[in-house]
């Protein structure tokens, strides 16, 4: 059969022409994005409130009658159910996964377009079912995040008959979604590369992008079964995590299934997870602050593997969040042992990221000031994660504070960050407008700030023993005045926080009708989506002729060049150089 | 490098030549790669739900039924173990055959011989998920439930409704699936760009739901 690789095929994308076919139905990996990036947002600031709502309630027990203990679990759920699958998921792969993929491989588009739009409207409709079940009769599920039966779908749990059925439901279209996108986030950067572009040449964001697809396709299938069986314990009765219970004085029809096989499956989904969020962020972090302190990133074949060897160990440590559910207990030496390991290639990140900043000339735009409040974010809530990775450290910290503190540094903020690095580092790319720089600099500096008057204070919580999830502590003899002191002002610094969050949604509207327009490359950057015929790039990318790559993404500060930095697609012959300079050397096989 | 330490790499050379290349990674279209990574993912979920079914085998308080016993069939007057399954599993082998050579005719363009080979591997499909709902019928007339089992642990019913059933979907789909192309290999859609890769993608989806059903078979039937 004839079969010429993809970047070697002419162009056949056919240009939409109706209103609804480019901006509703629309098959552009661009739209998508932003159609994927503005849905999860909108979730996200619903997730926000939510969490404002649980903080006055432990800041001011007594104070608010409209909380009440059913919904302070339903809040609890909710957000901690949105915030890491429909807003971090959706927002790093399906908006920037969408985004980036094509525009930084030199590819036209996904090689499957029409599923991945498919992917879009499923998730659309998850997030549907997912917000119908605030109006369901007896309102959203409140058995935590994690879902665990058999409390989840017995009488007594918020939200046990409609509630529950709604999010498993959700979350299988969400899984089917995710399936339809992630297939060709893959089989794009596999096979649709442009010429030149070999694997190792590719910027971090796409690695970490690609890693983390490739675990979600392997993770998400767990879910998604945990999700099926539960679902047929409520409905048909079946007992697959049901042992014999009493229940509000009933003796159930239920005997012999496995609450922990749930734990199990779960986890197995639930650890990757955490780095379907993290290895994106870790990819689009390295870009970000190479660009911003115009130095190659340190290491960078090291940075790849990096992100391959945490992605596979990411699979054999979930039972680190299971020392106390009754498991084996010689599990826990291997899981331990396993979790230990995986510190090992992530802190090669970190001092990678840090030996990228050594002796740059660091410019410190608003990006760059979110990605480096990363690396403090990060290497606070990876040193904790340490703590919590023994066994014999976790038993007393389990279900405290300690660990609502930790999982928030590490994988709520840290996340988070990036994102805004993200977003605010591509904003002038995707709409074409700069930003407000000073808007900008305040929302960075009250949500740096801020996180930390949050999360800091709530390991010392932690300490004393607070436990999470709970709705008012009462009179409980081991936590001191001083504690509920300290949780009226935990209040106060979330209130604000998320206030502030307010400034970057003002920024993004307002920048986008009144914001300057933007050079197509504000920030002199290496990478292909910056080299665009169009900026912002429009349907097909790049318009004739697809780029052509000559080198890695992290030529910054090239000794004798006229620009100091020379882009992915410019042959080396082309490279102005300033006078009695010679000729520009490629060095970017050295690294 | 010396010449005879070149030769000595080869194999693993290639690959790593294949996996340096620019622009891609597989030497083959991206409709199949996708296929093949999509079925790894699917391989997961049919994982999961094995591991599910040994663990609430394990974790289930009253005894396990014999197989052979719950699933014989009175022929003839004889009471013969397994023999429904064993004629749906070799129904199902041979439909990986039909669909071999559909896939062989592809490479000829050979459109009538393609067609049919593919409408008689869906048959064969079709044929199978009868049989299965015949077995299923039989079960529930028996008393078989989700919910309940007659003959000892709840979660056979359970884990057997669920997972035949999640086969028998993919099964069902793999029908449709071979007819919706079949029709179109007939029409000749394929012969404008003259690429019949779509017949080679079917046939992967149609062996692995074979293959897992093989697993499905030692597991549930022989264990
Ligand atoms: C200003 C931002 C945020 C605030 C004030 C906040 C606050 C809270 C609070 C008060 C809880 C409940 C603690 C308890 O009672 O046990 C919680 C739980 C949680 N949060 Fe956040 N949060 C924020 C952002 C995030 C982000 C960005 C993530 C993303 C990963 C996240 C993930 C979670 C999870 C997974 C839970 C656990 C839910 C459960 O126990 O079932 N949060 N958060
Ligand atoms: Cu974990």
């Amino acid at each position: 059969m004839t079969y010429i690789p993809i970047a070697d095929q002419p162009n056949e994308l056919h240009d939409p022409h109706t209103f609804i076919s480019k901006y509703v139905w629309s098959q552009d990996h661009k739209v998508i994005a932003i159609q994927y990036g503005s849905t999860a947002i909108f979730v996200g600031l619903i997730a926000l409130v939510l969490s404002a709502l649980m903080r006055l309630q432990l800041g001011y027990p007594d104070t608010f009658s409209f909380i009440d203990p059913a919904d302070y679990y339903q809040f609890v759920t909710m957000h901690g159910m949105i915030m890491v699958i429909y807003l971090l998921t959706a927002l790093f792969l399906g908006g920037f996964g969408n985004y980036l993929i094509p525009l930084q491989i030199g590819a036209r588009d996904m090689v499957f377009p029409y599923l991945n739009m498919l992917s879009y409207w499923f998730y659309l409709l998850s997030v549907i079912i997912l917000l119908a079940s605030f109006f369901v009769p007896g309102g959203p599920t409140g058995a935590g995040w994690t879902l665990y039966p058999p409390q989840a779908i017995l009488r007594g749990t918020p939200g046990a008959d409609m509630g529950i059925m709604l999010m498993l439901a959700s979350l299988a279209v969400f899984v089917v979604a995710f399936t339809m996108g992630g297939l060709n986030y893959v089989t794009t950067v596999l096979q649709a590369r442009t010429n030149g572009m070999t694997l190792m040449r590719m910027p971090l964001s796409v690695w970490g992008i690609f890693v983390a697809t490739i675990l979600g396709l392997f993770a998400f299938p767990a879910l998604f079964v945990s999700a099926i069986m539960m679902t047929f314990d409520k409905l048909l009765g079946t007992s697959f995590f049901m042992p014999a219970i009493q229940s509000l004085g009933e003796t159930l029809n239920t005997a012999g299934g496995s609450p922990v096989l749930f734990q199990h499956l779960f986890w197995f989904f639930g650890h990757p997870e955490v780095y379907i969020v993290a290895l994106p962020a870790f990819g689009l972090v390295s870009d970000v602050l190479s660009c911003h302190a115009r130095k190659n990133i340190f290491g960078y074949r090291l940075m790849v593997w990096a992100i391959i060897i945490i992605g596979a160990l990411s699979f054999i440590v979930w039972a680190h969040h299971m020392y106390v559910s009754g498991m084996n207990p010689y599990f826990g030496f291997f899981f331990a042992f396993t979790t230990l390991i995986i510190a090992v290639p992530t802190a090669i990140k970190v001092y990678n990221w840090v030996l990228t900043l050594w002796e740059g000339n660091i410019r410190l735009t608003v990006p760059m000031l979110f990605a480096i409040g990363f690396i403090f974010t990060f290497i606070h809530g990876g040193l904790t994660g340490i703590f919590l990775g023994n066994v014999t450290v976790d038993l007393p910290l389990s279900d405290t504070y300690f660990v609502v503190a930790h999982f928030h540094m590490v994988m709520g903020v840290s996340p988070v960050l990036v994102l805004y690095a993200a977003l605010y580092h591509w904003y002038p790319k995707i709409t074409g407008k700069m930003f407000n720089v000073t808007l900008g600099k305040i929302h960075f500096w009250a949500t740096f700030l801020g996180t930390y008057a949050i999360y800091l204070p709530m390991h010392y919580l932690g300490f004393l023993g607070v436990p999470r999830r709970y709705y008012a502590m009462g009179n409980t003899d081991f936590i001191p005045d001083s504690a509920q002191a300290l949780n009226a002002n935990i209040t106060q610094a979330a209130i604000f926080v998320g206030i502030m969050q307010l400034v970057f949604i003002f920024n993004v509207i307002w920048s986008l009708k009144y914001g300057k327009k933007s050079d197509p490359n504000p920030w002199d950057a290496t990478s292909l989506e910056w080299q665009t015929p169009d900026n912002p790039p429009v349907h097909g990318n790049w318009g004739e002729k697809l780029p052509v790559v000559y080198r890695w993404a992290y030529e910054y500060s090239v000794p004798g060049a006229k620009d100091d930095f020379v882009p992915q697609s410019i042959a080396p012959e082309d490279v102005e150089m300033l006078e009695g300079e010679g000729k520009y050397v490629d060095r970017s096989e050295e690294h | 490098m010396t010449e005879q330490a070149l030769n000595n790499q080869g194999h693993m050379q290639n690959i790593v030549d294949d996996w340096s290349n620019d622009k891609q990674a597989y030497h083959v279209p991206w409709g199949k790669l996708m296929m093949w990574i999509f079925l790894i993912s699917d391989t997961f979920i049919f994982s999961c739900f094995l591991v599910g079914y040994m663990n609430v085998r394990m974790s289930a308080t009253e005894p396990w039924p014999y197989p052979s016993e719950v699933f014989a069939l009175e022929l003839f007057g004889q009471n013969i173990p397994l023999i429904l399954i064993a004629i749906m599993t070799f129904i199902l082998i041979t439909s990986s055959g039909t669909m071999a050579l559909a896939v062989r005719y592809a490479h000829f363009r050979d459109r009538k011989k393609i067609a049919i080979l593919m409408l008689i591997t869906a048959l064969f499909g079709l044929s199978f998920v009868g049989m299965q709902a015949f077995e299923w019928t039989k079960l529930i007339s028996e008393g078989v439930r989700p919910w309940a089992n007659p003959f000892g642990a709840h979660q056979f019913g359970s884990i057997f409704f669920m997972v035949t059933g999640f086969h028998g979907l993919h099964v069902s789909i793999g029908v449709i699936y071979l007819s919706i192309v079949a029709f179109k290999v007939n029409r000749g859609d394929y012969d404008k760009k003259d690429n019949y890769e779509i017949v080679e993608i079917t046939g992967l989806y149609w062996h692995f739901v074979d293959l897992v059903w093989v697993f499905i078979f030692a597991f549930f039937y022989l264990w």
